[in-house]
This record gives structure tokens, C-alpha cells and sequence, in this order.
């Protein structure tokens, strides 16, 4: 390959050679966490099916495992996807090595995952905040911070030195997930530890004002980590797979900047009829139903990118995975403007509509893109001629998708069945029904639920034996470096 | 304004400069009047910082995570009323360091669930739920009545939030320990106790000093208890 580079530049041509061992470590990461975050996910939806299996073990309660599940799924498995499709985009797309030398992308790989892995045992052991998506203590976010300092001068500098005139249209999006996330967790991890050798800390902020600036940053992980970055990832990564440009460059222009404008207003609604004020809970709804039009921007951009490639879903089952995720994109960022309006919130808040609405999200978008991201790079990255078998990623590709399907529509009918009869009053006026009547109530739809979470799982085992397969297989014979192959005979 | 936007994307500084300030604007506007306006936290008597046995138990709560399962925000609708009790005012949590509202309620609201169960009750449904709820999902937590409070900390828990606003005073903190174990202990003389921590509960408690779950069910007690709303108007409930 070295020669293939000598021979290159001594034509005259400037011919990179990225840092793609970082990425590739990534990958392996992002594997491991979501077989990791799939696996909790299964066992507190157990838990909630027969709650003693966790036989009264402080470590195995639902209350210190579904931080686990949760930081598992979004920060470890999204996160680690995120690094590694943000960093080999930023390079490929920039054509340029990544800024700040292989030791600093390393010091990210190691950093971060450290961070989870410290978070992951904080929860168990018994150290958390207690705020959604942001229990882990001080301690662990001040070191998250310098990592992720590291990965912004990284991905900036990169931007800075890059080889092409324009910053493609995925950058935009992962730039400003950088620089948001950074925002959003100084933000909200504002607090003062008991003393500097404990992990105990009390946040800054109380009731009211702690609980608006909590759902800035919660409604905003969601924007931003599993929304604007994931979108810079089906940017590079469905063009690529559909071998065709994005559909239209005005459309992501206008749906950017509104998208990353409108989101950071859309907090409230997690904060409907509380004793937040109502003015507040009004912008929030309205910013909120606004929100759909930027988001189906970002679908139809993705959607329109296949015009013409259409039929490239019959015969590329990893295509099929970022197109359902979208298509998963479009349904929820839908479902979502209708259940941040005041009256659909009365009935959704508090119940498991909300649960169900978070893995149309997670499993249809984030977690499918991904999917289709890792499916396309695993070749790429290891030079081999392809997948193992494009079979294994069809049954993936079902199997998720009937568990996706079991487990969002069991929770809207567990959700809504929740919200009526808390509201059901009898004939006499009287509340119908005792809360616990509504615990029993939902039972059978938590064990469909635990079946469609089993089914991913089982999906994503698939998936992790047809990657190590690729990687290890004769059948995936290595190929030469990805260079145009007149300069590949040249080089040889 | 498309051949405009060519100079963002060719300029990455720029493009950073006006995604930051894009991103800052809804935040701004929707924090800080909650900081400023006058309104926004109810004037109403009767809340007051959590006592020392309180605080611990709360403590307890957050590293549990009980917030996974249990609201405590009754919002402002007729069944949520009549179920739990007078909704919810902003004046109620703002001691919380941080809100517990919580958005599940797998299991029901606790914002008003002090007094409404006794002490007995609690210990036994925090040992086995499942004794006293047959129907219940939540896990067994015996193991809080095994594990002894830690009792060299409180002090300087009370005077971290003291920094951070609350308004615990010198005697409160001199008096932390004595406190937060008389607070375990039914046959002590209270009236000192009680003049500094009125409406709180003194739970049952055992003869070898304050458990976890002690804690715990001192500070489920005290949970919505502290406003006496008769003496509130509707006017002092209007935001």
C-alpha cells in the first residue's frame, strides 16, 4: 500500500491516508455496547414482568439498572457510533487526516469509553444524580468533559485543515451536536460536591428552574446526540449506500438551521400541567409542533435521496436498515409534536406511550442507522470484498424489525390503556379504578414487550457474528487499499 | 441568501459562531425569566429544608433511583387531584437539590404521600412490597433496614446546600447528628427537635441507631406535608 502511496504522489496527486484504526475501534465499540445496552434493556423489561428476579439485590434493581440500559443504549452504543462515523466522515469528507495525530484520537477512544464504564458502575454501585440521562456524579462528568474537549479541537481542527473548499452538509450536523452536547452538559451538570473527595454533589439548581433546565438538557440529548448527529450520519451514509447525491442541498440547508434553532425550545413539554408556569409550557408546545417541519425536512431528504435507487432495497439489505430508519425518523418526530400538545399530553405523561415513543426513536432511528452505517463501513474499514453474508443481514433486518413493531405497539396500548383508566371515573362520580388495577392491567403488554426486546437482541447477536465473520472469514477475502485501480497496478 | 450560505460552509469558525448562537437562544429565553420573574415559586408558608434524617433519606432516594418509577408532580388535573391530593405547587420542591418530579409513574405519584400510610407500613411494604401489595412490580428493598446510616457526613451535606441557597441555620447544623439520630429514636425529648424541624416525623427506628430505610421513611413522610393549604389563597397559587 505504501508504494501505491509513493507511486501516487510522485504523479503529482496529494493522496491522504487517514487514520481509520481509531475508527475501526469504534465500531468494534459501538458492537459491544449495543449488545450490552440490548441486554439490560431485556433484563429491566424482566424485571418488570416478575420484579423478583432481582431478589432484592441492591445492584440488580430496576432503579440502578435502567440508568445502564439507558446511558448503554444512548451514550455508549450511539456515542460510540457517533465517534466513529463523525471522525471517518470528518476525514473523508474534509480529505484530510485527522487534526491533533493519532495519539489524541486514541486518548478520545480510551477517554470515552472509560467514561461508560465508570458511569455504568457508578449506577450499580450506587452513586447517581437521579437526573434522566445525566445520573452520572461530578467526578465522572469533569473527566467526560476534558474527553470531549479533546474531540472537539479534534473534529474543528480537521474541519479547518481540510483539502476541500466546501464543509460537506454532515459536518454541519455533527459540528453542531458538538458544540451543543458541550453546552448542555455544563448546563445542567452545574453543582457543588459535598466535599472534593466524595462523589456526592448537590446540583445548583432546585425545583422549578432545576426541572426546566433538566428537560433543556434531556429534550436536547434528544435533539442533538440521537437527532442532529445521527442525521449527519444518514447524510454521508445513504447517498453512499443509494450511490447517489442528496436530494437537495436547499432542503438541508433550511431544515439545519431550523432544525437546530427550534429544538433547543422544545423542553417544556416534558413539563405539561406542572408547576412550571404556563407561559413556558405554551412556547414549549408551540416550538415543539414547529419542530415537525424541520424534522420531516431532514426525512424527505433522506427518503428523496433514493429517487432513482429505489430498487437497490431489494438487493442491499444494509441499505434497507438506513432507509426503515428514516422512514422510523419521519414517524416519530410526527408522534412526537402530537404529544407535546397540552390535552394528548394529560393522557400520554407518566405512562408507557412515552416509553414507546423513545424506542420508535432509539431502535427505528438511531439504532437502525447505525446499523446501516456499521454494515457499510465493516468492508470499508477492514478492506475486505464484502459482508459475510447478506443473508444474515436480511434475517437481522426482520427480526428487528418485528421486535421494533411488538414493542412500540404494546406500548401505545399499554400507554393509553394507562391514561384512561387513571381519568375513568365511574357513575357515581368516583375514580374507577385504584392505581394498582392499571399495574396489573399492563402486564401482558410488558411480556410482549420483553419478546420484542429479546427479538433485537437476538437481531443484534446476528449482526455482531456476520461483522466478526466479515473480519475473520476466507470467504471475505482482503482487498487492496481503496485506491482507484490504475494507481493500485501502478503501485504493484 | 443560498449564495450566502456558500461562505458558511466554506468558513468553519463562522459556521461554529453562528450554530452557537442559534443553539443559545431558546435556551436563554425560557431559563432565565424563570430565575427573574417574581411569580414563577408560589410565597407560601410552611416549606422548609429538609431535616437531617429527611435529607439522608432523600439522599437515599436519588441514589436508589426511585424517580425511575415515582412521580412526585401532581399536575393541575381533576383526576390527579382527587387521586393524590392538592396539586402540586413550585414552592414545594424548592429545596430539591435536584427536582424529583420524575416522568414515569410506574408505580403512583409520591409528591403528597406522607402521612397517608404509616410508618409500619412503609417498612413493611420497603422489605417485601409484594407482602402488603400482592399486585406490586417494585423490587424488595430489606436491605436498607440492614445497612446503618452514615452519620459523619451530614453536617456537611447541610452546609453544601447552605452555599447553594438553603437556608439551614447555624443551630440546625450544630445540632445535625443529635438530630438526625433523635429522629430515629420515639422516646427522646423532642421539643428542641421539634422546634427546629416542625412536621416531621420521628420514625420507629432500633436500639443500634438510624438504618438506611429509616431515613428513607422519615423523608417519604415529611413528602407533601408541609404546606397547610387552608391558609392558602388562590391568589398565592396564581403564577
Amino acid at each position: 500500500m505504501s508504494a501505491a502511496v509513493a507511486a501516487h504522489s510522485e504523479a503529482g496527486l496529494e493522496m491522504p491516508v487517514y487514520n481509520e484504526a481509531v475508527v475501526r475501534k469504534f465500531v468494534i465499540a459501538a458492537m459491544f455496547w449495543a449488545i450490552v445496552a440490548f441486554l439490560v434493556g431485556v433484563t429491566i423489561a424482566a424485571e418488570l414482568c416478575w420484579p423478583n428476579i432481582s431478589m432484592g439485590l441492591p445492584f440488580l434493581n430496576f432503579g440502578r439498572l435502567r440508568p445502564v440500559h439507558t446511558s448503554a443504549a444512548i451514550f455508549a452504543f450511539g456515542g460510540n457510533a457517533l465517534f466513529a462515523t463523525s471522525l471517518y466522515v470528518v476525514q473523508r469528507t474534509c480529505r484530510t487526516r485527522l487534526f491533533g495525530g493519532d495519539a489524541l484520537a486514541d486518548f478520545i477512544f480510551w477517554g470515552y469509553n472509560f467514561f461508560i464504564v465508570m458511569a455504568a458502575l457508578s449506577y450499580v454501585m450506587g452513586y447517581s444524580r437521579s437526573q434522566e440521562y445525566a445520573e452520572p456524579e461530578w467526578h465522572i462528568i469533569a473527566f467526560l468533559v476534558i474527553v470531549w474537549v479533546a474531540y472537539a479541537v479534534v473534529f474543528i481542527g480537521t474541519l479547518l485543515l481540510r483539502q476541500e473548499p466546501h464543509i460537506y452538509v454532515a459536518n454541519w450536523f455533527y459540528l453542531a451536536y458538538i458544540i451543543t452536547i458541550a453546552i448542555l452538559v455544563l448546563g445542567n451538570n452545574a453543582e457543588l460536591p459535598v466535599s472534593f473527595y466524595q462523589a456526592k454533589s448537590y446540583s445548583l439548581y432546585t425545583g422549578v428552574q432545576g426541572a426546566m433546565i433538566q428537560w433543556w438538557y434531556g429534550h436536547n440529548a434528544v435533539g442533538f446526540f440521537l437527532t442532529a448527529a445521527f442525521l449527519g450520519m444518514m447524510y454521508y451514509f445513504v447517498p453512499k449506500q443509494a450511490n447517489r447525491p442528496v436530494y437537495s442541498y436547499r432542503l438541508s440547508v433550511v431544515h439545519f438551521w431550523s432544525l437546530i434553532f427550534l429544538y433547543m425550545w422544545a423542553g417544556p413539554h416534558h413539563l405539561h400541567w406542572t408547576s412550571l408556569p404556563d407561559w413556558t409550557q405554551t412556547l414549549g408546545m408551540a416550538f415543539s409542533i414547529m419542530l415537525w417541519m424541520p424534522s420531516w425536512g431532514g426525512m424527505i431528504n433522506g427518503l428523496m435521496t433514493l429517487s432513482g435507487a429505489w430498487d437497490k432495497l431489494r438487493t442491499d439489505p444494509a441499505l434497507r436498515f438506513s432507509v426503515t430508519a428514516v422512514g422510523f425518523y419521519g414517524m416519530s418526530t410526527f408522534e412526537g409534536p402530537v404529544m407535546s400538545i397540552r390535552d394528548v399530553n394529560a393522557l400520554s405523561h407518566y405512562t408507557d406511550w412515552t416509553i414507546g415513543h423513545v424506542h420508535s426513536g432509539a431502535l427505528g432511528w438511531v439504532a437502525f442507522i447505525s446499523f446501516g452505517a456499521m454494515y457499510y463501513l465493516v468492508p470499508v474499514l477492514w478492506k475486505r470484498s464484502g459482508l459475510y453474508s447478506t443473508r444474515l443481514v436480511s434475517w437481522h433486518y426482520w427480526i428487528a424489525t418485528l421486535g421494533i413493531v411488538l414493542y412500540i405497539t404494546t406500548m401505545w396500548v399499554a400507554g393509553i390503556m394507562q391514561g384512561l383508566m387513571w381519568r375513568a371515573y365511574d357513575q357515581f362520580g368516583f375514580l374507577q379504578y385504584s392505581f394498582v388495577e392499571s399495574v396489573v392491567a399492563v402486564h401482558p403488554y410488558y411480556v410482549i414487550r420483553l419478546l420484542g426486546g429479546v427479538l433485537f437482541l437476538i437481531g443484534g447477536l446476528i449482526m455482531a457474528y456476520n461483522l466478526i465473520m466479515t473480519v475473520r472469514s476466507s470467504r471475505t477475502e482482503p482487498v487492496a487499499a481503496e485506491l482507484p485501480a490504475g494507481i493500485a497496478v501502478a503501485g504493484a | 441568501m443560498l449564495i450566502r450560505h456558500e461562505w458558511i460552509e466554506r468558513n468553519a469558525i463562522l459556521l461554529l459562531v453562528l450554530v452557537l448562537i442559534t443553539v443559545a437562544i431558546g435556551g436563554i429565553v425560557e431559563v432565565i425569566p424563570l430565575f427573574t420573574i417574581e411569580t414563577t415559586v408560589e410565597h407560601v408558608k410552611g416549606v422548609r429544608p429538609y431535616s437531617p434524617l429527611e435529607l439522608a433519606g432523600r439522599d437515599i432516594y436519588v441514589r436508589e433511583g426511585c424517580y425511575l418509577c415515582h412521580s412526585q408532580q401532581i399536575r393541575a388535573l381533576k383526576d390527579e387531584v382527587e387521586r393524590y391530593g392538592h396539586y402540586s405547587l413550585a414552592a414545594e420542591s424548592m429545596y430539591d437539590h435536584p427536582f424529583q418530579w420524575g416522568s414515569k409513574r410506574i408505580g403512583p405519584d409520591l409528591a403528597r404521600v406522607g402521612g397517608k400510610y404509616s410508618s409500619e407500613w412503609h417498612y413493611a411494604h420497603l422489605t417485601d412490597p409484594e407482602a402488603v401489595v400482592p399486585e406490586s412490580l417494585m423490587p424488595r428493598y430489606a436491605f436498607l433496614a440492614e445497612t446503618p446510616l452514615r452519620q459523619d457526613r451530614i453536617a456537611a451535606k447541610m452546609r453544601t446546600l447552605r452555599e447553594l441557597g438553603t437556608p439551614y441555620t447555624d443551630d440546625q447544623i450544630a445540632h445535625a447528628r443529635d438530630d438526625l439520630v433523635a429522629q430515629a429514636t420515639v422516646d427522646t425529648d423532642l421539643d428542641t427537635f421539634r422546634k427546629r424541624w416542625p412536621k416531621a416525623v420521628v420514625v420507629p427506628g432500633n436500639a443500634n441507631g438510624p438504618t438506611e430505610m429509616d431515613a428513607l421513611v422519615a423523608y417519604l413522610q415529611v413528602l407533601g406535608t408541609m404546606v397547610d393549604f387552608a391558609d392558602v389563597s388562590t391568589e398565592q397559587e396564581k403564577q
